[in-house]
């Protein structure tokens, strides 16, 4: 659509600005004045530079931590999005059933995070839990607070169990909307179900699924709440994610400067990442002509 | 090759139809002869879409059969019918290029390679898009789009008919002539049995033998573009066909006159008196404008210049009345009476045509 | 003839039954994972204590609601219930009142810098909330709103303002320019014409918008616990207290557990004819 120029649709826009700016502009600021100063207490602070940053670059623990993170990400997103497509397909197309599906997948969605966590905290028990209790029974020792393989699993359990329905009903939006037209032509052409899926299905998912995996990496990358509910971070800092190694340090130890340099550069890396998907899907709309 | 043969069909969408009212598609007993180009005209709504998909095997009907020659196909699927079908909105497989789009047909079919190069080469040359081959399909115009999405229907040749439903409402006009013809020198090569669902009236009488008129559900008349003009069984077609339609006026009809509020008009054939809504009807081609105390008499409105002629807007009892006069026509002064041709008059019984008895002796009918 | 196309519907009646029971399997299979996780938890809440840690069942024995009425009945533990309701509230009301008038402007005019405000409103969904817990800790504790609705509210349209402002914008978009266009020449005012004619045209937008503000700030934690310590505590962080010098309270942090859901599950079931389309975001 062809949007007239006009300045003054700023006035619209206003209300937004001094909001964000008073509830993120603000404490960002207080996040940048942090990480270049120190404090011995006292509310007395010095000129610290890019000293932190240093010392966040090269803390192997923060190293790890990214490290942790990374590969958490990308392990729920290799699972998250091929699940939740495959949820997708299988979905009833309209009708009762269709509704049911839809509630009930919707549920986790909704559920408080640390709520989740707890759930998962007891599900994974070996004494009151389901899964625990089953995996126990057939000989497997099965302990997330001491193994941290264990840990590991059941906290990527957890987030299948929790987000696979976002990228689901984001896929199936997304299916929804393909005409009809194109299923029958696709069964003049004889093509196999394979060829309908990957020719029709999944170009015109393609939008929707650059939103699922931007919310995904996105939610992911800040994951916070449900893993310290489950493990605490731990078995010792296995399950340590950004933010949960972030929380510590700040509300913690309260090193507020390398926290905040840490916070700096966590926010940077999700902004990168964040903008390369944004720039790729606003470049999908211009070339649909949207 | 074969013919199609629709055996007391009907369908409905609803699961368990009561009255005539849930049917999409009345009762349906028709022959699609081997090699023919039909034309399914009508208006939205009317049941022509139900129908293609039915022949198509796209949809299931609720009663009746489908046989190609004796086989009865009403349970196969569109493969084993082997038929084409071009949609109204253009399908293109995005991710594809134009030349992947064309060969799908024949690659899900498993032709060798080098026959389908071949015969993409000749089916992108027919739409005009040899230069564009290679290119994705994606972000092509809605008017390239389709002529992609028709391409890939007459792709096959071995196809046992190729059903275009309403394929050029998104073409530009020029280009829409253009590939009306190409449809048209394409069924005379290959003679294949085409149906091609519009509800524009042009293109279903200048691309087809025989056109098949539908009416809420219903065939209402299969005929070839002159039976329709010139006999029109149901005054939706008389309406619908021809541009202004044909004129309806309530009247009484008794041997070989019609009485309208009055007013005598003599009748091209003997009828014994029909029962129900009785009206009849002339097409404005064959009303003439006359003076004098002949003729019925009419309120003239306006007079359209439409550049071959003018089309006379006139009224009677309230009803509209047409008059189609020649390009340059003086008005008479004081002219306000419509003649009718009798001989070109149909009479129709609750909107259907009632045949004459006998025609009174008249001059060559296919004169005009 | 008849014959071949007997075997023939035989031969894809074959093909196809597999086909719709794998559909069929994959769906069950994915609800029963969904919903097997939430049975424990209620089937929990439905137990005391001594039964929950006395033997493994697979249902409660003797079901009780006494940890609801723990629950119910105690003013400290309700009232995280009502605190948390109203500043989600707050926050929804909040998020929507400054977003329409946003998504309005981008959706229909070009201004100095928009698509870079429009990316930069997007990097607030982005930041984490760990990052701005502490700086929120002292903002509001220095403009006297630490541990009011308020506060909560106000941090929680750090994300969902931007989220608000892309849901809505992308349903605006669908809506043609021409009927803004017709409203003024008809003689409308802005806030007349977006209250009466814009607003009931993008309804389903504003619900759809308003179920996302609601679903990310009752599930969030970390802020509300944050900003929070007695009078605005939320449900979500009072359930910490269920663990006491004897152990935790399983039951009542179940029972507890089951009632933060309620709420969800309500307004999932108002909204479920519009999820498919909703959590597209309006960009379908």
């Amino acid at each position: 659509m062809d949007k007239v120029q006009n300045n003054k649709a700023w006035f619209l826009v206003l209300p937004v600005l001094v909001l964000v700016a008073f509830s993120a502009v603000i404490p960002l600021m207080t996040v940048v004045n942090y990480s270049v100063q120190d404090t011995f207490g006292n509310n007395v602070f010095f000129w610290e530079g890019l000293g932190w940053f240093e010392q966040v670059l090269t803390d192997s623990r923060a190293h790890s931590a990214l490290g942790r993170q990374l590969a958490f990400s990308g392990i729920i997103l290799a699972i998250q999005i091929p699940l939740g497509i495959a949820i997708a397909v299988c979905m009833p197309k309209k009708g009762f059933w269709a509704s049911v599906c839809l509630v009930l997948m919707a549920l986790p969605l909704l559920i408080p995070w640390n709520v989740v966590g707890t759930i998962w905290q007891i599900m994974g028990r070996g004494d009151i839990g389901l899964v625990g209790y089953s995996l126990s029974a057939i000989g497997i020792d099965w302990n997330y607070a001491r193994d941290p393989l264990h840990a590991w699993i059941t906290v990527v359990v957890m987030d299948v169990w929790h987000w696979t329905s976002l990228v689901a009903l984001l896929a199936y939006a997304g299916l929804q909307s393909i005409p009809q037209a194109y299923y029958q032509a696709a069964k003049i052409d004889q093509a196999s179900r394979w060829s309908v899926f990957r020719y029709i299905e999944l170009p015109k998912m393609q939008g929707v699924l650059l939103i699922a995996i931007l919310l995904r990496f996105m939610d992911s990358f800040m994951i916070y709440t449900e893993p310290f509910v489950v493990t605490g971070g731990g078995p010792g800092s296995a399950t340590s994610f950004l933010s949960i190694d972030l929380v510590k340090m700040a509300l913690g130890q309260f090193d507020l400067g390398p926290a905040a340099a840490f916070s700096l550069m966590y926010f940077l890396v999700i902004l990168l990442v964040s903008w390369v998907f944004y720039t790729i899907m606003t470049n999908l709309d211009k070339a649909e002509g949207r | 090759m074969v013919q199609i043969t629709l055996d007391n069909l009907a369908h409905s969408y609803l699961p368990n139809p009561q009255s005539e009212d849930d049917f999409a598609l009345k009762q349906l007993d028709h022959v699609w002869k081997d090699g023919e180009a039909y034309a399914l005209l009508g208006a939205s709504g009317c049941g022509k879409s139900t129908l293609l998909n039915i022949i198509s095997g796209l949809l299931v009907p609720s009663r009746g059969r489908i046989l190609f020659g004796d086989r009865d196909v009403t349970h196969q699927d569109t493969v084993a019918r082997n038929i084409a079908q071009v949609f109204q909105f253009p399908v293109v497989y995005d991710t594809m290029s134009v030349g992947d789009n064309l060969a799908f047909p024949l690659r899900n079919r498993g032709m060798a390679p080098a026959a389908i190069a071949a015969q993409v080469q000749k089916i992108a040359a027919m739409i005009g898009m040899e230069d564009q081959l290679g290119r994705k399909a994606r972000g092509l115009t809605a008017d390239a789009k389709q002529k992609i999405s028709l391409g890939r229907g007459m792709v096959r040749e071995d196809v046992n008919a190729i059903l275009f439903d309403e394929p050029l409402t998104v073409i530009d006009p020029h280009m829409k002539w253009e590939l009306r013809t190409q449809l048209k020198a394409l069924h005379n090569e290959f003679g294949h049995t085409m149906i091609y669902v519009t509800h524009d009236q042009t293109e279903a009488l200048t691309f087809a033998d025989k056109v098949v008129v539908m009416h809420d559900g219903r065939v209402v008349q299969l005929g070839t573009p002159e039976d329709l003009f010139d006999t029109p069984e149901h005054t939706f077609v008389g309406y619908f066909i021809g541009s202004p339609g044909m004129n309806l006026i309530d009247a009484d009809v008794a041997g070989d006159t019609a009485h309208c509020g009055g007013h005598a008009i003599d009748l091209g054939g003997h009828y014994r008196a029909p029962q129900g809504r009785v009206q009849i009807g002339i097409r404005p081609e064959f009303v003439t404008l006359t003076t004098g105390d002949h003729g019925l008499p009419v309120t003239i409105k306006r007079i359209e210049d439409v550049g071959r002629h003018q089309i006379l807007r006139a009224e009677f009892a309230g009803k509209p009345v047409n008059a189609i006069l020649p390009e340059g026509f003086a008005m008479p002064a004081g002219a306000n009476r419509l003649h009718f041709a009798p001989d070109r008059i149909n009479v129709y019984a609750d909107d259907w045509r009632v045949a004459p008895l006998q025609a009174v002796a008249t001059p060559e009918r296919k004169a005009v | 003839m008849v014959a071949t196309s007997d075997t023939y519907t035989a031969t894809v009646r074959r093909a196809a039954l597999p086909k719709v029971r794998a559909r069929h399997v994959v769906m069950v299979a994915y609800l029963l994972f969904m919903l097997v996780p939430i049975y424990w938890l209620a089937k929990m809440s439905l137990q005391t204590n001594q039964e929950i840690l006395g033997g493994f069942t697979l249902w409660p024995q003797n079901p009780t609601l006494d940890n609801y009425r723990v629950i119910l009945t105690d003013a400290s533990w309700y009232m995280g219930y009502v605190n948390s309701i109203t500043y989600v509230a707050m926050n929804t009301v909040l998020s929507l009142a400054v977003a329409l008038p946003a998504a309005y402007a981008f959706s229909r005019y070009r201004f100095l810098g928009d698509k870079h405000l429009f990316f930069w409103l997007l990097t607030n969904r982005m930041a984490p909330p760990a990052v701005f817990a502490l700086p929120f800790f002292q903002l509001y504790s220095s403009v006297g709103l630490f541990d009011t609705h308020i506060a909560v509210a106000l941090a929680h349209t750090l994300f969902n303002v931007p989220l608000a402002v892309w849901i809505l914008e992308g349903f605006m978009r669908g809506v043609p320019k021409e009927i803004d266009e017709t409203a003024y020449i008809d003689g409308y005012s802005f806030p007349r014409f977006f209250i009466k004619i814009f607003m009931p045209l993008i309804a389903s937008g504003i619900g759809v918008a308003a179920f996302f503000c609601f679903m990310f700030s009752w599930v969030e934690l970390l802020l509300s616990r944050t900003l929070t310590a007695v009078n605005a505590q939320p449900i979500a962080s009072i359930m910490t207290r269920t663990v006491s010098a004897s152990g935790l309270d399983w039951g009542v942090l179940c029972a507890a557990g089951v009632l933060t859901i309620v709420p969800g599950a309500l307004v999932i079931y108002f909204v479920r004819n519009y999820i498919a389309k909703g959590f597209a975001l309006g960009r379908v």
